[in-house]
């Protein structure tokens, strides 16, 4: 691959990085409003405790492996799952997915910094604090069982298990409130990045010249506005249940449960298309550039991002089907869920478009992108089978959803992100992951997550439900569940090799140069890492993709558009 | 702002390249995501019409409160004045206009507090006391907490402008501040119209 | 407002069998995949029982054909792609082709799709009616259904049975179906009773009452358990159900109505035993037909010799078991409501050797 310094005005003159006091460097990033900087805390942040959610998860696999098993007390294992989930979802998944889109929107857009930066700071640090306040829970409070007083009643925190009658102590409090301050921050985050796309695009990038991963988070920062507010409003209000005394979902004064599950899943639906819009645009980058060939679709995929989004409101109560809502209402979801495959199926086949006819190079971004694609096509897949109500009747709340979701969450998300940290860390650090401990990260975490995740739909099909400690032998789930665990081992292993190849390469990683993947978005023409203002000069853009434009004046993207 | 060199082939088009004002596209971002928060608050609200089990019910304790609609709605009217009026540099008259926004905010919660105290003290409606005080109480409280928010941020401008350091180029900030109090002030035409209205 | 007789064969006789084509092509890969594993697990999805288990059974057939099929030709494409168009070593020249796009390939893609969702919606709709919206017979057995944490509560209404943790059931032939309708609703917090061979499974709220029916055709023992958490011992709310002939149905039926075992003429310790029982919190918190315990947050004990097991299913219903049990209940299923009573030894073999009298 060639690369090109396509600007030749960058202003080099960096302060020099060595030899400052390192109390300095520090307080630097504490008072830092840089768009990157808080990028990367958010990414740190969020990968410690990908770290800490992988050890509560190795744990109940361990409980699990044998039926009756005394691992750990029931207390605890309630109490692993609650955070496991919590953690990765609201401490993992959004900070690492905000970090991402703070680093990188500005700068394909050719913008300076975000719209609000002090903004951008006071979001970081109310989502940092909030999950150490959930952890602290472990060890401070006043609760009543083992391991402190951490949150027992499950992700999702049904009503009325959480009634102050059924959760005394202030276990749910820790995970009520750590979550609300969790919501100020994305909605602080979202709000910035919508505010950022619509107003500081640099010259001439018409909406119809954004890069997709800027539609992606415009889109998903949109949908965070509608969804996680549903959220905080419930937990204003279950908190008003349980200190002054309101009767929300208080099922003994005429309150409903089921009102909280429909809170619970307006905000949780939506929530999950805000987790995976991200993968998508990290996928939409990366598999055009080790194809050499543009996206096929362009107009289609946004228009398939942006209808995913606004159906994403509409299917919630797919979590709710055997609540008894009623044959109507049973019926709507399930057409509704439907639906949104067929955009969503629409994503899958561009990808295969723009692979096909071009020169796959299978470098480490794109081996994870590629394995993306199976795996979010597997997930899609035992998506629609439970979106068939009837079946869901038998699915739901067993392990065959678990396993679902985390075919999603790690086989699609995560595996997206891998390859997105393979993809700009050369431009974050300006140095090259080692490719060799790539492909020992890949092989070693895919493996593990196939054994872990395949292999963890059947004990579902033989009805094994989730959220259960232990299980009774001659069910016929004991196999099963071993073999879950074995994948354990590589996916830590892999992840292993995943963080010690970020360190080596920070140290010892080939220098990158600007543009070492010979790309076309606008972050490709500044120096690898950027300057603190993004751009010496801001750019102007006349196609989707201006640094081909450059690079191929003779047949250059504004022609076709 | 920019200089348009380097990245450019030939750049055919010479229109002004302008983007909205990022006050306006934040706030307006902000507002939906209040109004998702507000709308929960109204569908449980609406949810639960009818079914307190005991207790008195709205169209019981309840009455329309007409004066402090009158004034919260007017409030709009005088902060658009406050905006316009600063916009062609008026800034006396803003300031005029800006401090009858707050006094009429003012007033709006204050005839709010005497409402909750007539509840409360004659009519033994609290939080507590059924569905339809949980959420009378939430709803309404929720509204009144962004009107406490909406005065002080006003207030401080006042005060600002009281001191002369509002001028003419700051109309767009104003103007993002207005479009909140506009915002609690449509909220307010919900919350009238589903709870004195439609539910009683 | 009954059924006739036909229009009940076809709504709670056959209603798997509506995709008979589905069955043909794919039941041979169900067979294959499930069959090693079927003759292990009582609680297999794909073994249905009962009616609602074999109408979901059908259609979950129809979407696994569906989707395996479109996984073969999705990922068999992209496979193929990645090895036909990998770059080789002549290609780092010059870029390929650049396409921006298609209409033709891109609405087809679009429209059969739909056509896809279209199928599958109007194939589950089908099932939700046959299984949720069909007006109860006259003949059925109605069971009320009480969740607790961490046990289930039945009540036969019509019968004048109260039973706690094993559900009784009778057959249901289909050629004149008797099917049990389950009245189902919460004490406490929210659980969801689910016996996989028999049905899909249905949550068990607080105020709110759902309804769910099954309709066995074999004799047997169904497992189950409480699918939806509850609490710190939602894994061991287990779920037994006995499905009789009817004539076994009616000695339990009539056996369950009597009064509790009042006479211990030759057994003296149980005697003593009901005497302690009685004059101890116990009788708070459980009932015992026709003396004084008539608290209703434990189960009914009336009949609990005639039980399998205790504690919901998880442990069996030995005297030894029995009398750890009584001792601390925590010690075996922590986080039981259930308080350890405090009881010496002496009292705790009384009561045991009472209980253990109650068929």
């Amino acid at each position: 691959m060639s690369t090109t310094h396509v600007v030749d005005k960058i202003d080099e003159t960096l302060t020099p990085q060595q030899g400052r006091p390192p109390l300095n460097v520090v307080y630097e990033w504490l008072r830092t409003v840089d768009h990157k900087k808080i990028g990367l805390m958010y990414i740190a942040y969020a990968l410690v405790f990908l770290i800490i959610g992988g050890v509560e998860a190795t744990l109940m696999r361990i409980q699990l492996a044998i039926p009756n098993n005394h691992f750990v007390s029931p207390q605890v294992f309630n109490q692993l799952f609650t955070m496991h989930g919590t953690t990765m979802v609201f401490f993992v998944g959004m900070p690492i997915l905000f970090g991402f889109g703070n680093y990188l929107v500005p700068l394909m857009i050719g913008a300076r910094d975000m719209a609000f930066p002090r903004l951008n700071a006071f979001s970081f640090w109310v989502s940092a604090f909030a999950g150490l306040l959930l952890y602290f829970s472990y060890v401070g409070g006043s609760g009543l069982y083992a391991a402190g007083s951490a949150p027992d009643v499950g992700w999702f925190a049904y009503a009325p298990l959480t009634a102050k009658v059924f959760s005394p102590g202030h276990s749910t409090d820790y995970w009520t409130l750590a979550i609300f301050l969790s919501g100020i921050g994305s909605i602080g985050t979202a709000l910035n990045i919508v505010t950022t796309i619509i107003c500081m695009r640099c010259k001439d990038m018409k909406l119809s010249r954004m890069p997709l991963l800027v539609w992606l988070y415009l889109v998903m920062s949109s949908l965070v506005f509608v969804a996680v507010s549903p959220l905080t409003a419930a937990q204003v209000m279950l908190t008003l249940d349980r200190y002054l005394g309101s009767h929300f979902f208080d099922t003994q004064a005429g309150g409903s449960a089921v009102l909280w599950m429909h809170f619970f899943w307006i905000f949780g639906h939506p929530e999950v298309y805000v987790l995976v819009l991200p993968a998508f645009a990290f996928v939409n980058e990366i598999v055009p550039v080790f194809s050499r060939k543009a996206i096929f679709g362009y107009p289609a995929m946004v228009a398939a991002s942006v209808g995913i989004g606004f159906i994403s409101l509409s299917v919630w109560a797919h979590h709710m089907f055997t609540v008894g809502m009623g044959a109507a209402a049973n019926t709507f979801f399930v057409f509704a869920t439907m639906v949104i495959s067929v955009p969503t199926g629409i994503k899958i086949f561009n990808w295969l478009a723009t692979i096909w006819g071009g020169h796959v190079i299978f470098r480490t971004p794109m081996i994870f992108c590629v394995a993306f694609l199976f795996q979010f096509l597997v997930a899609g897949l035992t998506g629609i089978m439970l979106s068939v109500a009837p079946f869901d009747w038998q699915l739901g709340n067993s392990y065959f959803v678990v396993a679902h979701f985390h075919y999603v969450l790690v086989g699609a998300i995560l595996t997206a992100l891998f390859g997105a940290f393979y993809y700009w860390y050369p431009k974050i650090t300006g140095r090259m992951m080692s490719e060799s401990l790539g492909k020992w990260h890949f092989w070693l975490f895919i493996i593990g997550f196939h054994l872990t995740f395949d292999f963890m739909h059947v004990p579902g099909l033989l009805g094994m439900p989730r959220r259960i400690y232990t299980y009774e032998a001659g069910r016929g789930w004991e196999g099963w569940n071993i073999i879950v665990g074995i994948g354990v081992v590589f996916q830590a292993l892999g992840t292993l090799c995943f963080v010690y190849n970020l360190v080596h390469s920070y140290v010892k990683g080939k220098e990158a140069g600007h543009d070492p993947w010979d790309a076309w978005t606008l972050e490709w023409s500044t120096s690898s890492p950027p300057p603190d203002y993004n751009f010496a000069v801001l750019p102007t853009v006349n196609s989707r993709r201006p640094l081909w434009d450059l690079k191929h004046p003779e047949d250059p993207d504004s022609d076709y558009e | 702002m920019s200089d348009t060199v380097g990245i450019s082939i030939a750049s055919t088009r010479e229109a002004p390249w302008t983007l909205p004002y990022r006050g306006t596209v934040g706030m307006a971002c902000l507002i939906v995501a209040e109004s998702a928060i507000f709308v929960i608050f109204v569908v449980a609200y609406i949810f639960y019409l009818g079914k307190s089990l005991t207790g008195p019910t709205p169209a019981q304790v309840l009455e329309l409160p007409i004066f402090g609609t009158v004034c919260l709605l007017s409030s709009s009217i005088t902060v658009h004045l406050a905006v316009a009026t600063l916009r062609k540099g008026m800034l006396r008259a803003s300031t005029g206009w800006l401090a009858s926004t707050v006094f009429l905010g003012l007033i709006f919660l204050i005839t709010t507090v005497r409402e909750w105290y007539h509840l409360i003290d004659d009519e033994g409606l609290t939080i507590q006391t059924n569905l339809f005080g949980t959420t009378y109480y939430s709803l309404v409280g929720l509204h009144a907490t962004h009107v406490v928010f909406g005065l002080i941020m006003l207030s401080l401008l006042l005060g600002f402008s009281l001191f002369g350091l509002v001028r003419e180029e700051h109309s767009e900030k104003v103007e993002t501040l207005a479009l909140y109090w506009h915002f609690v002030d449509a909220v307010w035409v919900v919350v009238f119209t589903v709870v004195y209205v439609l539910g009683r | 407002m009954s059924l006739s007789a036909k229009q009940k064969r076809t709504v709670y006789g056959a209603g798997g069998l509506s995709f008979d084509w589905a069955f043909r092509t794919i039941l041979c890969l169900a067979v294959l995949f499930v069959k090693p594993v079927d003759a292990q697990s009582p609680t297999n999805i794909f073994s249905p029982a009962a009616t609602p288990a074999h109408s979901i059974f059908g259609v979950a057939m129809l979407v696994l054909g569906v989707t395996l099929f479109i996984f073969l030709v999705v990922a068999g494409l992209l496979f193929y792609a990645l090895i036909r168009y990998r770059n080789r070593p002549g290609d780092s020249n010059r870029e390929p082709a650049q396409i921006y796009g298609s209409n033709q390939i891109e609405l087809s893609w679009t429209v059969i799709p739909i056509l896809i969702v279209v199928m599958l919606f109007l194939s589950t709709t089908r099932v939700i009616l046959e299984t949720q919206a069909i007006p109860k017979p006259d003949n059925a057995m109605n069971v009320t259904v009480i969740g607790h944490q961490f046990w289930w509560e039945y009540r036969y209404p019509q019968l004048g049975v109260v039973t706690a943790n094993e559900l009784h059931i009778p057959l249901s032939d289909p050629a004149h179906p008797t099917p049990t309708y389950l009245t189902m609703s919460s004490a406490d917090v929210s659980h969801s009773f689910w016996v996989p061979r028999l049905a899909g499974k249905m949550d068990v709220i607080p105020n709110k009452i759902n309804t769910m029916w099954i309709d066995p055709q074999h004799p047997g023992l169904y497992l189950g358990q409480c699918a939806q958490y509850c609490g710190t011992q939602h894994a061991k709310m287990l779920l037994r159900v006995y499905a009789q002939t009817p004539a076994d149905f009616a000695v339990w039926v009539n056996q369950q109505r009597q009064l509790a075992v009042r006479d211990f003429t030759g057994n003296v310790k149980a005697a003593e035993g009901q005497t302690v029982f009685m004059h101890n919190a116990c009788i708070n918190c459980h009932t015992v037909a026709g003396t004084v315990a008539n608290g209703r947050f434990g189960p009914d004990l009336t009949h609990m010799a005639s039980r399998d097991t205790i504690a919901s299913g998880a442990i069996q219903n030995t005297p030894e078991n029995l009398r750890a049990w009584i001792d601390n209940p925590n010690s075996m299923k922590p986080g039981s409501l259930m308080p350890a009573m405090h009881l010496n030894d002496q009292d705790l073999d009384l009561i045991t050797a009472y209980l253990t009298q109650l068929r």
